[in-house]
């Protein structure tokens, strides 16, 4: 019955793939890739790869057609037809992907239990982990212990990002960007207005924010015992700002979260995850060696897992939040 | 202490990049960033002497022992590396201030600074690594820097050429990963050592060869190794000239040591050179790139664009010596990429005050240059003669390896072509010359003060190294042949 | 026959992999262009997801009377692997905004076509 409802998802992927393709209407074509996310979620769910599921339905499916849109407000929502077919582009995708069906066929069948990547390594995270880190999310304690200094690079990429759509798109403070030769007069309602009027997205968003602030945190602390963690509370953190910026503008938005309070807690989340690391120096462990921080070791751990965990959250967040209020702000003269 | 140095170099410039951003007077920006990189640089030159002595050095993260958690393997290739990227760093850094105050957007300096600190943050920690999937995460800090910092130029053009690097280097990047996906499918395991022991159980499977193949398209990208150099001229030319400079002598370097890491400690020599057959391959590629790459740098008209071509031919050199699959083609590889890197950054560096004073790049514009800047001049000639590979300087050095290396084999005509490349390096250095010396100056030209000191001194830093490793071979080609020796032995 | 099926899963990878691949590649309009590469990461994604799945397994979290486990690293790989994801695309978008307002259009044939005009 699972392996029913896995091979229709897959097809249902594969058409919507195909949809994204064709599609010339950008909107349509972002809404489409939202769905995509979604379906991908479900997929990774059916799966067994809970956390992960978790992650691309709130990232994929929320911040990126988020962002998408911001830019589509930017630009043009429009792409132009193109009349003749790419031979080039054609034969380089037949041949790539033609490599890589040749390559599945040695591969270890879907679900076997025997393959060599259940042997090796992961034995000792599914055995070992709950006892020796005491967290029942084996995800967890391999993202966070394990594995935690790749995690702490993937922090330093989302930072990077920040960074990045920072040095692009902030506005200077003087006024006027050197590079700017015509302003876009469509966003100029958009961006300047916001939805004030509505009276029941008013209302119903002052509802919800606060839960979803809750559940953010909620998500933030169970990430040991459930799915969740860092990267997940942190974009509904962010999706929480979205949503007031959304409804009751930027000016408002900005009152309520300066950009530089924001800026200071993108440093800051980096600065925790790296500064767990440095105080388990201190303590006479190796870099990141939580079972430094405390006298029992699984005390330590806990105690490594719940800073670096925050320090994540906080900067996720405060990076999802500024790049939006980057984007949004772009639009502004 | 000791014990812990690996992790500076990567956690030092990590940290002080938040404290850059948060930072707001420009001096104090400049001055911490110079401050990291100078330490980054004296804890990788104190690690090279480490494992010079003593062997390599393994660092394991929070305890965790491979391949349960990720480890730090330095040995004799990769700490090379290192000194190499943190000595550029550390030079580009004393020189930017004056170029950037020129170059870019005023109130832009902290988060420019913050995003060249992780750029360098990404690049020492792919060396470092002895993890795989290690390596792609600070490959896309390194990436997701190096398109923010290519971006800021004046010229919108460089935003068209971040967004080209962007989508080749992703396309590249993902490869790469499809490439570890596989090879961890197969063996269970991401731990470069470890990889290499299982890897040779499942060396005949099909997936492993698509994985080699995958790995090698996705690393070409990202050195730019002909085909896939397309997004590196566009890049190079219209980013700031201190951003080139730091770029062209490291990015690329450290890409092909990705490319060595994989290919002779994981994979192993016997299967890339006997199962795949990479000679074939990669030589006919480099000495195709050496020559489309030289004859179109002569037929440019904007200096910084002629350079950038002749460091597609340069890599071409370098992935050469590599193909030959012997120890002194490897040696010549390796010399090489620290050679060029040295050559680059101080031609980059001129080309920088060139624009600092004359407000443009292109050759026309520098009519005359000669006598209105003489000691810069004087410099570009000198970097030239080292990259056409004159005696006594370090491109010599690279040369000569090759030429030995392609004799060895018996590849008479590979080694001619060597020669006429070097022919063709000598005609787009002459364009430059001829410009420079045998054109008047425009008669409106105003005199030309010489640029800062702080311009200068690095600048004529790495020439006087172009000269001394020319003559005092011991750390570039001395190491280089004991690092190749260790790749072709198979690494531990 | 149970070869189709023990690979299914890596073949519609290969399939989305290879949509994404043609999107970036084939077309014009830079934002496209970047929904296309975000659909060929993804599908890398699927294509390590499945490789975790353990038959007859469940999610890798301690659970009362659960005796099997999916394999929890290809998760702790992917969830990486989404937020370079994401962040790839921010960078991108943040691009494609900047080159909208310097050349006034995003399609790449017309952005070449004024490169020639001013050269």
């Amino acid at each position: 019955m699972s392996n029913f409802v896995d091979i229709a998802l897959l097809a249902f992927l594969a058409l919507v793939a195909l949809a994204v393709t064709r599609t010339l209407n950008l909107f349509a074509t972002v809404a489409l890739t939202g769905i995509y996310s979604l379906l991908m979620a479900s997929i990774f769910t059916t799966l067994d790869a809970v956390d992960v599921a978790f992650t691309e339905a709130a990232v994929g499916a929320g911040i990126s057609t988020v962002l998408f849109l911001a830019t589509m407000a930017l630009t043009t929502s429009h792409e132009k037809p193109h009349h003749h077919h790419n031979w080039a582009a054609i034969m380089a995708t037949l041949i790539t992907g033609s490599a890589l069906v040749y390559g599945t066929l040695d591969m270890p069948h879907f679900g076997d239990p025997q393959a060599p990547i259940h042997q090796h390594v992961a034995p000792h995270y599914i055995e070992i982990s709950p006892n020796e880190i005491g967290v029942p999310n084996m995800v967890t304690s391999v993202l966070a212990t394990y594995r935690g200094y790749d995690t702490l690079g993937e922090t330093a990429v989302i930072f990077t990002a920040c960074m990045a759509v920072l040095l692009l798109l902030q506005r200077d403070r003087r006024g006027g960007n050197r590079n700017v030769m015509a302003v876009p007069d469509a966003d100029q309602r958009r961006g300047g207005q916001s939805m004030q009027h509505a009276m029941i997205l008013r209302v119903f968003s002052k509802f919800f924010i606060p839960l979803i602030f809750l559940f953010g945190l909620y998500v933030q602390f169970h990430g040991d015992y459930g799915p969740g963690g860092g990267f997940q509370a942190g974009v509904i953190f962010a999706s929480g700002f979205i949503l007031y910026t959304l409804v009751f503008g930027l000016e408002k938005a900005r009152q309520v979260i300066p950009p530089r309070t924001l800026q200071a807690l993108v440093a800051f989340g980096l600065l925790l995850y790296a500064g767990t690391g440095i105080a388990t120096l201190v303590m006479g462990g190796q870099f990141l060696e939580y079972k430094a921080l405390a006298h029992e070791a699984t005390h330590g751990e806990h105690l490594g897992i719940l800073f670096i965990e925050l320090g994540v959250g906080i900067t996720v967040a405060a990076v999802m939040t500024t790049i939006f209020f980057t984007f949004a702000g772009r639009g502004r003269s | 202490m000791n014990s812990h140095l690996p992790i500076v170099p990567i956690i030092l410039p990590m940290v002080a990049a938040p404290l850059c951003m948060l930072l707001r007077r420009r001096t104090f920006v400049w001055g911490l960033a110079t401050a990291v990189t100078w330490v980054v640089f004296a804890a990788c030159a104190q690690l090279l002497l480490q494992v010079s002595t003593s062997g390599p050095i393994i660092y394991t993260m929070g305890g965790w022992n491979a391949p349960i958690g990720i480890e730090y393997r330095i040995d004799l290739v990769n700490a090379y590396i290192l000194l190499l990227v943190s000595a550029i760093a550390a030079l580009v850094m004393i020189y930017a201030p004056q170029s950037a105050a020129r170059e870019l957007p005023p109130d832009r300096h902290n988060l420019f600074c913050a995003a060249f600190l992780l750029c360098l943050t990404g690049l020492l920690g792919i060396t470092i690594t002895g993890d795989a999937f290690n390596v792609y995460v600070f490959l896309e800090i390194s990436s997701l820097a190096s398109y923010a910092i290519i971006s800021v130029g004046r010229d919108p053009r460089s935003l068209k050429a971040a967004y080209n690097y962007l989508i080749m280097g992703t396309i590249g990047a993902t490869f790469i990963l499809i490439a570890i996906g596989l090879m961890y499918m197969m063996t269970g395991t991401l731990n470069m050592a470890d990889l290499a022991q299982r890897l040779k159980e499942v060396h005949d499977t099909r997936t492993i060869h698509v994985a080699f193949a995958f790995l090698s398209v996705g690393l070409t990208l990202k050195l730019a190794l002909f085909p896939m150099h397309v997004w590196l001229p566009n890049a190079y030319t219209y980013a700031p000239s201190l951003v080139t400079a730091f770029v062209a002598a490291t990015s690329t370097k450290v890409s092909i040591y990705v490319f060595l890491r994989f290919v002779f400690t994981i994979f192993g020599a016997d299967y890339a050179f006997t199962t795949i057959h990479l000679n074939a391959i990669l030589v006919p590629l480099a000495l195709v790139g050496i020559f489309i790459a030289s004859t179109v740098a002569i037929y440019q008209t904007d200096l910084k664009r002629l350079l950038a071509y002749s460091s597609i031919a340069q890599i071409g050199y370098i992935m050469l010596g590599i193909g030959m699959g012997t120890v002194t083609g490897l040696t010549a590889g390796i010399a090489h990429i620290f050679n060029h890197a040295l050559i680059k950054c101080a031609l980059f560096m001129v080309v920088g005050c060139i624009v600092l004073r004359l407000d443009s790049s292109r050759l026309e514009d520098m009519a005359g240059i000669g006598r209105r800047m003489p000691a810069t001049s004087f410099a570009f000639v000198l970097g030239g003669l080292a990259l056409i590979g004159v005696p006594f300087t370090v491109g010599f050095i690279s040369k000569w390896y090759l030429l030995l290396g392609a004799l060895e084999r018996d590849w008479w005509p590979v080694a001619a072509l060597v020669l006429l490349s070097s022919l063709l390096a000598a005609v787009y250095i002459w364009r430059f010359v001829e410009v420079a010396y045998f054109r008047p100056a425009p008669d409106d030209a105003t005199p030309i003060s010489a640029p800062p000191l702080s311009m200068q001194i690095p600048l004529w830093l790495l020439l006087a190294a172009t000269l001394f490793f020319g003559v005092q071979t011991d750390l570039t080609a001395g190491i280089a042949q004991r690092a190749a020796l260790w790749l072709l032995a198979g690494g531990p | 026959m149970s070869d189709f099926w023990g690979l299914y899963n890596y073949w519609i990878a290969i399939f989305l992999m290879m949509v994404g691949f043609y999107n970036v590649i084939a077309r014009g309009n830079l934002i496209k262009k970047l929904i296309g590469l975000n659909i060929f990461q993804t599908s890398v994604f699927l294509l390590y997801i499945s490789m975790g799945k353990v038959e007859g397994g469940s999610a890798p979290i301690v659970g009362a009377g659960i005796s099997s486990f999916s394999n929890p690293l290809p998760h702790v790989l992917i969830l990486t692997a989404i937020v370079v994801g994401v962040a790839t695309t921010s960078v991108g978008l943040a691009l494609v905004v900047r080159i909208k307002e310097a050349y006034g259009t995003i399609e790449e044939d017309e952005l070449i076509a004024q490169e020639s005009v001013t050269q």
